[in-house]
C-alpha cells in the first residue's frame, strides 16, 4: 500500500514490470520488493527445504526469503534478492523453488513431513541400501530443495575486472561513512567511498532523523554534492566491498547495469574491483535481527527496520493494521512513524517490563509474540502476557531482536569479534585488520550523533597515519538516543520457531544439535546447515549461537562465532573471472607461417599455447599416416621445410656469457668457437635433466640459446635465477627473443640446393660445416643460418626477423616443392627424430638423469655446474637403472604403444617384474615397421635381447628386440654429407 | 598481497612467480658434503612466523626478490634484490 507524500521515489515516473507473468507498476527508485509490497504482493518465495510460503523479511542485501530469477534464456540470473534489484521498464522476474506455481506449490507437502526432516535427517535416514544415496535419494532431495536454476547456456553478459588505488577507502555511505569521506576529502586525500545501495545515505534514507535541523536525506544530498565536486573523491554506488585481503587489498563488486537492464556500448553488467587502499574506514552499519517464535516466517512478518525503510524511503506501508514486537525503543519509533503516516497500529508488544507507555498506541509490556496464523500471509498473532494468551488481528508484524553490527569485513583476516553484553552484540576487535578503523553502527555505536562523531574520528586516525593534516570539521547536530536492549532471542513454546529463514533451521534443530553433542558452533552450523545459504547467516548467526549457548549452558562470548569468510555479499564467478574465460583463459600463440599452414589444409595442434601444423595433406591422402609417411620420405629423399619458431630463443650477452653457460649447462660453452653451435644439456639442482637444446656462439660475448618449446619460460626464469641469485658477479644479461625471430628448418639432401639462390653466396661444406652458424643475407634481409639437424639429414635452420617470416615460409615451401619436397608437420618431425634416437620431453620427463639418457659423459668433470654434485649421488648412476634403448617388434604383434611397460620375455607382467617402459613410438616409413624409444633396466648392455612389451590398459602384448636408440644412420654420415 | 619490488615499487602479488625458501641462494661448494647438499636441495623449514622466500617479478622487470614476511600475520617485513641479498 503506497502512502501519499512519503518516500524518496519519483512518482512522476511510473515503471511497468512483470512478476510471475503478472504486470505491475512501480516508481523510479523502487526495488522489486518495495514495488511488490506497494502492489499488495506479500508472497514472494518458497522456503528452501519445506517450501513454506515466504515474504520479504528485510529491505537490504541480507534478504533471505525474497529471492527471484531475473530475465530468461541465456541471460537468466537466479537468486537475485528482490530487495536489491531495482525495477526498470521491462524487468521480468519470477519466483523460485515452487511447482507448479508460487501460490500452489505441490512440494509444500514437505512441510507436512517436517517431523521427519529435522537437523541431520539425511545423515540418519538415507543410510541403506548404500547405492541408493547417489542414485535415488540425493537426486530427489536436490530436486525438492533448492534455490533458482542456471539457464545451462553460455553467459552472454559482459563482465569486467578493474583496479583502483586510494589513500582512504570508506566502506558504507551512511552517516559515519559520509562524514569520514567528507573529512578526508576536505583534507585532500584520495578517497573512494563505496556503498552497496543505489544511493548514498544508508539508514538516513530509511529513518525520519534530522541532521542540523534538515531531513536526513537532504543532509545526505548536500554532503554528496560537496564530495562530487572534489577531484580527489570517487563515489561508487551499487558497489559491495566483499572481501579484505593482505596489505590493504579489498575486493568489491559493482553492479553496473543490473538496475536498468541496458548494456549500452557493451558496458559490463558487473565490474569486479580490486581496490588497494593505504587506509580504510569501515562504516558498514548494522543488520537487524529477527526474533524466533512459533511460525515467525509468515509473509507479512518482517524486521521493524525494514517496515520503516519501506515506509520512509519507498512510501509503502507493509500492512494496513500493523503490530510491532521487540526489545528496544526501535519498536516505538516504528509505531510513531507508522502513525504519523496514517497507518493503524494495533499493538506494540514490548518484551521489557519497564517499557515506555504511549497515549497514541497500545503498549503491551513484558509481553511476547508466541505464534502467528494465516494462509500464505499473516492474519493474526498470539501474544503471551503474564495474564494469559491473547490473539490480535494484524496483517503485518514489525519485529526486532536488536541490531548486529556488520563486523564481517573486520574478520576476513582471521579476526574474531568481541561480545559486548551491554548492547547484546558482537563488535569489531580493535586492530583486527591492519589499517582499518570501524566507525558508527558497525562499531556498536547506534545513534546518529555517535555515527557522525566516529566517522570524523576514524578519518582523523587514518589521516594522521598518512601524515595528512586534519581539517576543522564541526560535528553536525543529530539525535543521540541511548540504545537500551533486553536480550530476546527465542520465545519459548511448542512448534517451529525459525532462526535461519533461508535454510529452514529452527530453534529445535539447534537444540537437537546440542543434544547430539554438536556443541561447537562450527559443528552445529554444519549439522543444521544454519548460516550456510546465500545470506551466510547474516540474519540468523548470532541468534543461533545464543540458542546454542543457552542449550549448552555456556555464555555467548564463550560459545563464539563461526568464521567469517569473504565474500560479504554474493559475487558472481563471472565477474571475478572477467576476461579470463574462453581465449582469455588460454591465449593462442601463432607462428608467422600459421595462415599459410591453415591455407594448405594442415590440422593445427596445440603445443603449449602455440599452434603448430600436424601434417600437410595432399589430394588423395585420406589418413594422417599417409601424409606423415610421405613427409618423412620427402625429408629423407629430397627436402622439407618446418617452422621451428616456437622453440625458446634466449639472447645471452656479456663478457661472462661463456662462464655463465658453463655453469648452467653440463658441458663446456666457453670453449665453443665463434660461428659454431653446440648441443647442451641442462640439469636441475637435484641432478635430473631439466631441458636440452642447441646454443650458438654468434660473437665473442654473444650467444643464442634455444630451449624446447615447452620449457622456454621455465628456462628463462632459471637463467635469471642462477645469475641474480647465485652468480650476480658475472657480467651477463638475457633477453627472450622467441617472438622476434621466425626460424625454419630446411632438411634433406636437397636442403643446400634450396637455400642456394636465396643467400648471397652458395653454401659449401668448408665454410658451412655441420654445426656452423653465422649471419647471412636472405634475399637482402639480415638473417641467421645454423647448420643443425633434428632429422638426421643434411639440414639448416634459417632465421629472419619475424616480420619476414610469413614471406620466407612461402618462398621456402615453394622452392621445396620445386625440388620434390615441401612443408612437413609435427607428426613427421616426431618420426624423423625417433628414427634418429633424439630425445624430447617424452624422455626427459623429470625423472631421468644424463646417465639414463646415455649422456653421462656430457657432464663435464672439469667444472662445476647446476645439478652436477647431486647427479653424482650413488643411486643416480648405479647398476639396474632404467636407461634409454630402442625397441622394434619381432613377434606376431607389430604394435608398439607409448606408456606400455617392459618385462623379461618369460616373466609375468606384474609390478615386481617391471623392467622399464616405452616413451615414444612411431611407424617408421624409412624402416618399414614400428619403432620405439623407452627406458629399460641396464638397457645399453642388453642390445639384442628380446623383451615383452605389455600395455595393460589397451590389452596389447608385443615381443620387442632391444636395439640402439639410433635406428637410422648411426654413423651420422648424412648430416655431414 | 602486495610486494614491493626494489625496482618497480609496490605491486600486486599476481605479478610475481613464487619459488620457495630463500635458502636456494646459499648454494654449497661442490665438495661441501652430502649433508650440506641434502639440506640445500631437499630440506625446508616451515615456520609459523618470519620466513624469507624468493619471488620473481615475472610480470614486471624480471628481478628475483627476497621477501621477508610473517606467515602468521602476513606482514611483508622487507624486500631486497636477490643479487644483493646474499651476505
Amino acid at each position: 500500500m503506497r502512502i501519499k507524500g512519503k518516500g524518496l521515489i519519483d512518482r512522476s515516473r511510473s515503471i511497468p514490470f512483470m512478476f510471475d507473468g503478472v504486470r505491475y507498476s512501480g516508481f523510479e527508485g523502487d526495488t522489486l520488493a518495495s514495488a511488490l509490497l506497494a502492489n499488495g504482493v506479500r508472497l514472494m518465495g518458497r522456503s528452501f527445504k519445506y517450501h513454506r510460503p515466504r515474504g520479504v523479511l528485510t529491505a537490504g542485501s541480507e534478504e533471505p526469503n525474497a529471492l527471484v530469477t531475473v530475465g530468461s534464456g541465456a541471460s537468466q540470473e537466479p537468486n537475485v534478492r528482490a530487495t536489491v534489484q531495482e525495477i526498470y521498464a521491462g524487468l521480468e522476474a519470477c519466483s523460485q523453488n515452487r511447482w507448479p506455481s508460487l501460490n500452489f506449490d505441490l512440494l509444500a507437502a514437505n512441510d507436512l513431513a517436517a517431523p521427519f526432516l529435522g537437523a541431520g535427517f539425511y545423515y540418519k535416514t538415507f543410510m541403506w541400501p548404500k547405492s541408493f544415496w547417489e542414485k535415488v535419494y540425493e537426486p530427489i532431495i536436490r530436486r525438492a530443495a533448492g534455490l533458482g536454476a542456471l539457464s545451462g547456456q553460455d553467459n552472454v553478459d559482459k563482465y569486467e575486472r578493474a583496479w583502483a588505488f586510494c589513500d582512504l577507502l570508506v566502506i558504507g555511505a551512511g552517516p559515519a561513512g559520509l562524514m569520514a569521506a567528507l573529512v578526508a576529502g576536505r583534507a585532500g586525500a584520495d578517497v573512494i567511498l563505496a556503498d552497496e545501495g543505489s544511493r548514498m545515505g544508508g539508514r538516513l534514507l530509511a529513518e525520519t532523523y534530522e541532521i542540523d535541523g534538515k531531513p536526513g536525506h537532504v543532509w545526505v544530498d548536500e554532503v554528496q554534492a560537496e564530495l562530487e565536486a572534489m577531484d580527489n573523491v570517487r563515489l561508487m554506488t551499487r558497489t559491495s566491498v566483499a572481501g579484505v585481503y593482505d596489505q590493504g587489498t579489498y575486493a568489491a563488486l559493482e553492479r553496473v547495469h543490473h538496475h536498468d537492464g541496458r548494456h549500452p556500448h557493451g558496458a559490463p553488467l558487473e565490474t569486479f574491483w580490486r581496490i588497494v587502499a593505504k587506509r580504510s574506514v569501515l562504516a558498514a552499519g548494522a543488520l537487524e535481527r529477527p526474533v524466533a517464535f512459533r511460525d515467525n516466517d509468515r509473509p507479512g512478518i518482517m524486521t521493524a527496520g525494514a517496515v520503516r525503510a519501506y515506509l520512509n524511503r519507498w512510501g509503502v506501508s507493509a500492512g494496513k493494521n500493523v503490530t510491532v514486537f521487540g526489545n528496544t525503543d526501535d519498536i516505538h519509533r516504528t509505531a510513531r512513524d507508522l502513525l504519523a503516516a496514517g497507518v493503524h497500529v494495533a499493538a506494540v508488544i514490548d518484551s521489557r517490563h519497564d517499557a515506555p507507555l504511549s497515549d497514541d498506541y497500545p503498549v503491551l509490556r513484558g509481553a511476547q509474540v508466541c505464534g502467528s496464523s494465516g494462509r500464505k500471509g499473516l492474519e493474526a498473532i498470539t501474544v503471551r502476557r503474564p495474564s494469559g494468551e491473547e490473539r490480535i488481528q494484524t496483517d503485518c508484524l514489525a519485529m526486532t531482536g536488536g541490531w548486529n553490527p556488520s563486523v564481517h569485513l573486520t574478520c576476513h583476516m582471521n579476526g574474531r569479534p568481541t561480545w559486548r553484553r551491554d548492547i547484546a552484540a558482537f563488535v569489531p576487535t580493535p586492530g583486527a585488520v591492519p589499517g582499518m578503523v570501524p566507525a558508527g553502527a558497525c562499531n556498536g555505536s547506534f545513534s546518529t550523533a555517535a555515527c557522525l562523531r566516529e566517522g570524523i574520528a576514524a578519518a582523523g586516525e587514518a589521516l594522521a597515519d598518512l601524515g595528512v593534516k586534519l581539517p576543522e570539521v564541526a560535528v553536525p547536530e543529530a539525535e543521540d538516543t541511548p540504545y537500551e536492549i533486553a536480550q530476546l532471542w527465542a520465545v519459548p513454546g511448542k512448534g517451529r520457531a525459525w532462526l535461519d529463514f533461508q535454510n529452514d533451521v529452527t530453534v529445535k534443530d539447534v537444540k537437537q544439535a546440542a543434544v547430539e553433542n554438536f556443541r561447537s558452533v562450527e559443528h552445529m552450523k554444519r549439522y543444521t546447515t544454519q548460516g550456510m545459504a546465500t545470506d551466510q547467516g547474516k540474519n540468523s548467526n548470532v541468534a543461533a549461537l545464543a540458542v546454542l549457548a543457552d542449550a549448552t549452558g555456556r555464555g555467548i562470548s564463550e560459545t563464539g562465532t563461526t568464521t567469517f569468510r569473504p565474500p560479504y555479499a554474493p559475487v558472481s564467478i563471472a565477474a571475478i573471472a572477467a576476461g579470463a574465460e574462453g581465449r582469455g583463459f588460454r591465449p593462442q600463440r601463432f607462428t608467422t607461417s600459421h595462415k599459410a599452414s591453415v591455407a594448405r589444409g594442415a590440422p593445427m595442434i596445440e603445443a603449449g599455447l602455440w599452434y603448430r601444423p600436424s601434417y600437410f595433406p595432399k589430394p588423395g591422402e585420406t589418413t594422417w599416416r599417409q601424409s606423415c609417411d610421405r613427409e618423412v620420405r620427402m625429408v629423407r629423399e629430397a627436402v622439407g621445410v618446418c617452422d621451428v619458431s616456437t622453440l625458446g630463443k634466449i639472447d645471452i650477452q656479456g663478457p661472462d656469457a661463456g662462464a655463465f653457460l658453463d655453469f648452467v649447462y653440463t658441458n663446456m660453452f666457453s670453449t665453443l668457437k665463434v660461428g659454431r653451435v653446440r648441443y647442451g644439456l641442462m640439469l636441475r639442482e637435484d641432478g635430473y635433466v631439466m631441458d636440452d637444446g642447441t646454443t650458438a656462439r654468434l660473437g665473442q660475448h654473444h650467444y643464442l640459446m634455444t630451449t624446447t618449446t615447452a620449457a622456454a619460460g621455465d628456462v628463462m626464469k632459471h637463467l635469471e635465477f642462477v645469475h641474480q641469485g647465485l652468480r650476480p658477479e658475472l657480467d651477463v644479461c638475457f633477453a627472450s627473443v622467441t617472438e622476434q625471430w621466425a626460424q625454419f628448418a630446411v632438411a634433406g639432401p636437397k636442403s643446400r640446393d634450396l637455400l642456394n639462390g636465396l643467400l648471397e653466396k652458395p653454401l659449401s661444406d668448408e665454410e658451412w660445416p655441420f654445426m656452423a652458424c653465422g649471419p647471412v643475407k636472405v634475399l637482402g634481409v639480415e638473417g641467421r643460418l645454423f647448420r643443425i639437424s633434428f632429422s638426421g639429414e643434411h639440414a639448416y635452420e634459417i632465421a629472419v626477423p619475424a616480420r619476414y617470416g610469413a614471406s620466407l615460409f612461402d618462398i621456402l615451401a615453394e622452392r621445396a616443392e620445386a625440388l620434390g619436397g615441401g612443408p612437413y608437420g609435427m607428426e613427421a618431425l616426431n618420426v624423423l627424430r625417433i628414427e634418429k634416437g633424439h630425445i624430447t620431453h617424452a624422455e626427459i620427463h623429470g625423472r631421468t638423469t644424463a646417465f639414463d639418457i646415455g649422456m653421462g659423459r656430457m657432464v663435464s668433470q672439469k667444472k662445476d655446474c647446476i645439478g652436477k654434485t647431486m647427479s653424482e649421488r650413488p643411486g643416480l648412476e648405479e647398476e639396474g637403472r632404467e636407461q634409454l634403448v630402442g625397441l622394434k617388434p619381432v613377434g606376431e604383434s607389430k604394435q608398439l604403444l607409448a606408456g606400455a611397460h617392459l618385462y623379461n620375455e618369460g616373466a609375468e607382467p606384474t609390478r615386481v617384474n617391471d623392467q622399464g617402459y616405452v616413451t615414444s613410438v612411431c611407424y617408421s616409413p624409412t624402416l618399414g615397421h614400428m619403432i620405439g624409444l623407452g627406458f629399460l633396466a641396464d638397457g645399453p648392455e642388453r642390445h639384442g635381447e628380446t623383451v615383452k612389451m605389455v600395455d595393460g590398459l589397451r590389452g596389447v602384448t608385443t615381443l620387442c628386440k632391444v636395439v640402439d636408440p639410433v635406428f637410422f644412420d648411426p654413423e651420422g654420415g648424412r648430416v655431414r654429407g | 598481497m602486495r610486494i614491493t619490488c626494489p625496482y618497480c615499487g609496490e605491486r600486486d602479488r599476481r605479478e610475481f612467480y613464487y619459488r620457495g625458501a630463500a635458502t636456494d641462494l646459499d648454494r654449497p661448494a661442490p665438495d661441501a658434503g652430502e649433508e650440506a647438499w641434502e639440506n640445500f636441495v631437499f630440506l625446508r623449514e616451515n615456520p609459523a612466523g618470519v620466513t624469507r622466500d624468493l619471488w620473481y617479478h615475472e610480470g614486471g622487470c624480471g628481478a628475483w626478490v627476497v621477501v621477508t614476511r610473517n606467515t602468521v600475520t602476513h606482514e611483508v617485513l622487507e624486500t631486497r634484490l636477490a643479487s644483493e641479498a646474499r651476505s
